[in-house]
């Protein structure tokens, strides 16, 4: 039997809240597959759409932002920027051909160490059947 | 190229356990500009740091990586470390490999390789920082504290006397909080009033407290240090310096509506004094409830006032200061009684809960000390106290447990077997929860010598028969259905954050729990701290807690809050955004998107304020042209990392 696919997923995470949540999974030691591979930012606010492209062209099958929740960030009001600017780079993605499932953004607060293990696990389970990604690709 | 140290911890098994440290060490030997790789045992201890001061030396490191837990817990660490080698702090990263991949994963290869790939994008993230000095700032060397109970009085006072200036802030017409309103105080017995008024006195007669009553705290903004504070000032319509406390006023006025100090037992006129020892020692004209302020609408209370102490006039006031730590105190309301239906509160008027029957008991209340029955004034005989009355109750009420129940019952039947001598108590309860220095000893009290019934169960229904309040409940320990025909019933009801106190936390940018308490920085080592630098958390706003409870972490607050306001100049962290002033165009973007207005334009060209920036990074992602990007994560360090993350 050949060996299944496993998507390579860069993941975003806010220092604040997501990370944290992210490390409270850790001391909780729930698990989850390995597939992620996250970069702490300051800020959802601070992902840049270049951010996201770079990823894809550099061979992520998959992209995740993850931020405080909508009205708790930390620096006031940059995740209100980092949604709408996902949800149009989203539409583009979209646009472009990609399919949709591999660029996600999700809140994740600092306590919500289930549900960042349920967004992974969740990510992994839709980019799976969806193969390696080719469209972005550099040297696809 | 710079040369980069990579330094690899087990801690214990926590790490080695599911993450091939040397191959992680031996992977990244060969990634470029790595000059020393190794692995460790415990890399926080001294041997460990020693090691990386070592190899600085011998190897002639620019930079060093360490894999290890989250940089929440050693950053500092390292980075002083790294110091003493003599690098600059900023050229020590550290690489998440244990919250964030050994103790995820089970499969030994695979977190092997994504610890190697985390590690590798720590070192691509190192190799781009620049070594950075803290931004120095000022200190405002004042404080604000929020919240005029006991335990924004003891923080007050223990910051005046460490001598700094205090504002306190209350909403209130009067300082004192719930800590005023009750009658004694557990397990001692003290009388509330007699141990806190003198409190009162002293904190608003303190030369370094600026006492504000009747005030809320509106607008903030700034940053650890130096806040600017917006406070509105109400109007009481009354001048206290001139108001001689005649009382005149009172025996004119035509408008009674419920006293809120006395949790509508009795009523009070539209201007008032909340109770005799109030701080200020003034009365207040109740706006909502006057009939107007126009002479031609009343203007009684203003005819007879010879001290011409009234001034209809008196308009809000916004009063601006300027502080360098906030502490907040907003304390507890009691959960909404109309919730608890099966009680039958607000149907039966001698369904009570805590509070109210603290100003029963209490000598200045509105029965002067005697315990009657709201709806007859007659002498209660039997009286049924039910705990948890909307705590611990995750379905339909609060999860919580509200911590100071099972004490405060305590206290109240005995209280009431001190009033009514042949009267009888009992008490459902879940478990008792008496945790506390003499707290045991005190409900003990309460059986032995008071007589006091406890009964193990809860209360279904609250309904009134034949002039007496029917308690249906079941007493588990025997298995048997209890009914108690009684003439009052007193609910503890659940704590919860004091009324208005989200709407202040949104304003301050403090996070809350999901019970709307405030939450502190960490709940084990940082339990006074809110997530904001520079604001701390005292009394029942965080939890609930009792009074010594309250008053310690007052104290903690206080002392906390001296840190910052002892320093002469406070550093900020320089990883801020800068401004690439060639490609920058002065379209104003990064202006516009900024959450701290910390960059303006200047002769067509953005610039950042360092002191005001917090270095999120908003900037950078909004900017067409890459021309503002954060120091120690441009958008060059990310392209690496990303690369370094999918194994490039």
């Amino acid at each position: 039997m050949a060996e299944e696919f496993e998507p390579k997923i860069v993941a975003f995470l806010c220092k604040w809240c997501s990370s944290a949540g992210s490390d409270m999974a850790g001391v909780s030691r729930m698990e989850y597959p390995p597939n992620v591979v996250p970069i702490q930012v300051m800020c959802s606010g601070s992902v840049s759409p270049l951010y996201i492209f770079s990823a894809f062209n550099k061979g992520a099958d998959g992209v995740l932002v993850s931020g405080c929740h909508p009205g708790d960030c930390h620096y006031i009001k940059g995740n209100y920027y980092a949604r709408r600017r996902i949800h149009l780079v989203k539409k583009l993605l979209e646009f472009i051909g990609l399919e949709p499932q591999r660029f996600q953004m999700s809140w994740v607060s600092a306590a919500e160490a289930t549900k960042y293990t349920q967004v992974i696990k969740e990510f992994v389970k839709e980019l799976k059947p969806l193969g390696p990604q080719t469209k972005l690709r550099r040297n696809p | 190229m710079k040369r980069t140290g990579v330094f690899i911890c087990h801690c214990g098994i926590n790490i080695a356990g599911t993450v091939d440290v040397k191959k992680v060490a031996q992977e990244l030997s060969k990634h470029p500009g790595v000059v020393h790789a190794e692995d460790y045992v415990y890399m926080c201890s001294d041997p460990g740091q020693n090691l990386i001061l070592q190899a600085i030396k011998e190897k002639n490191l620019d930079n060093v990586v360490v894999a290890c837990c989250s940089p929440n817990l050693h950053e500092t660490t390292f980075r002083n470390a790294s110091k003493a080698g003599g690098l600059n702090m900023f050229r020590c990263e550290i690489a998440n490999i244990r919250e964030q991949c050994s103790w995820v994963h089970k499969d030994k290869d695979k977190a092997t390789q994504k610890a190697t790939r985390i590690t590798k994008s720590a070192v691509e993230k190192v190799q781009g920082n620049e070594s950075l000095e803290p931004v120095s700032v000022p200190v405002t060397r004042k404080a604000l504290v929020v919240g005029g109970g006991i335990a924004g009085i003891q923080a007050s006072l223990d910051l005046a006397n460490s001598g700094f200036e205090v504002i306190l802030v209350e909403k209130n017409p009067s300082i004192g909080g719930h800590m005023i309103q009750l009658s004694e105080t557990f397990p001692t017995l003290d009388c509330s009033q007699c141990i806190l008024s003198p409190k009162m006195v002293e904190v608003s007669k303190h030369p370094r407290v600026k006492l504000m009553t009747y005030s809320e705290v509106q607008d903030i903004s700034g940053y650890v240090g130096n806040f600017k504070v917006k406070i509105l000032k109400k109007p009481t319509y009354v001048d206290p310096d001139k108001c001689n406390l005649c009382d005149e006023c009172t025996k004119v006025c035509p408008i009674v509506v419920p006293n809120e100090f006395e949790f509508g037992l009795n009523g009070r006129r539209a201007i008032y004094i909340p109770f005799p020892q109030a701080i200020p020692a003034s009365y207040t004209l109740d706006i909502k409830a006057c009939p107007g302020l126009l002479p031609i609408a009343c203007g009684k209370c203003a005819d007879v006032c010879e001290a011409k102490a009234i001034d209809y006039d008196m308009k809000p006031q916004i009063i601006e200061e300027e502080v360098g730590a906030i502490i907040v105190a907003t304390g507890y309301d009691l959960y909404d009684k109309e919730n608890m239906a099966e009680y039958g509160y607000g149907k039966f008027l001698d369904v009570l809960d805590g509070l109210q029957f603290e100003r029963l008991c209490s000598a200045s209340g509105p029965t002067r000390g005697q315990i009657l029955r709201p709806s007859d004034h007659k002498e209660p005989k039997e009286v049924v106290f039910i705990q948890c009355s909307g705590s611990r109750d995750p379905e339909n009420h609060c999860a919580y447990c509200s911590k100071i129940c099972c004490m405060y019952t305590a206290k109240h039947a005995m209280l009431y077997k001190h009033h009514v001598h042949d009267g009888q108590a009992y008490i459902f309860y879940i478990d008792i929860r008496s945790g506390g220095k003499g707290y045991e000893e005190f409900v003990q009290r309460a059986v032995e010598e008071d007589g006091v019934l406890y009964l193990r169960g809860k209360v279904s229904k609250v309904f009134e028969d034949k002039g007496k309040l029917k308690v249906w409940g079941v007493d588990t320990l025997t298995g048997k259905d209890i009914e108690i025909a009684a003439d009052m019933v007193v609910l503890a009801q659940a704590m919860r954050p004091a009324q208005g106190a989200q709407e202040l936390a949104r304003k301050l940018k403090l996070a809350m729990d999901k019970d709307g308490f405030l939450a502190e920085a960490h709940p084990k080592l940082r339990p006074v701290e809110s997530v904001t630098s520079g604001m701390f958390l005292a009394g029942a706003a965080q939890a609930p807690k009792d009074i010594p409870e309250a008053v310690a972490q007052a104290s903690g607050a206080a002392a906390k809050a001296v840190t910052i306001l002892s320093q002469e100049r406070l550093f900020h962290a320089p990883t801020v955004a800068r401004v690439i002033s060639n490609l920058c165009t002065g379209c104003g973007m990064c202006v516009q998107v900024c959450p701290y207005e910390a960059i303006a334009l200047k002769d067509g060209k953005a610039e950042v304020n360092e002191v005001l920036c917090e270095g999120c990074g908003t900037c950078s992602a909004t900017c067409l042209r890459a021309a503002i990007q954060v120091k120690n994560l441009t958008l060059h360090q990310v392209h690496e990392m990303i690369n370094a993350c999918l194994g490039g």
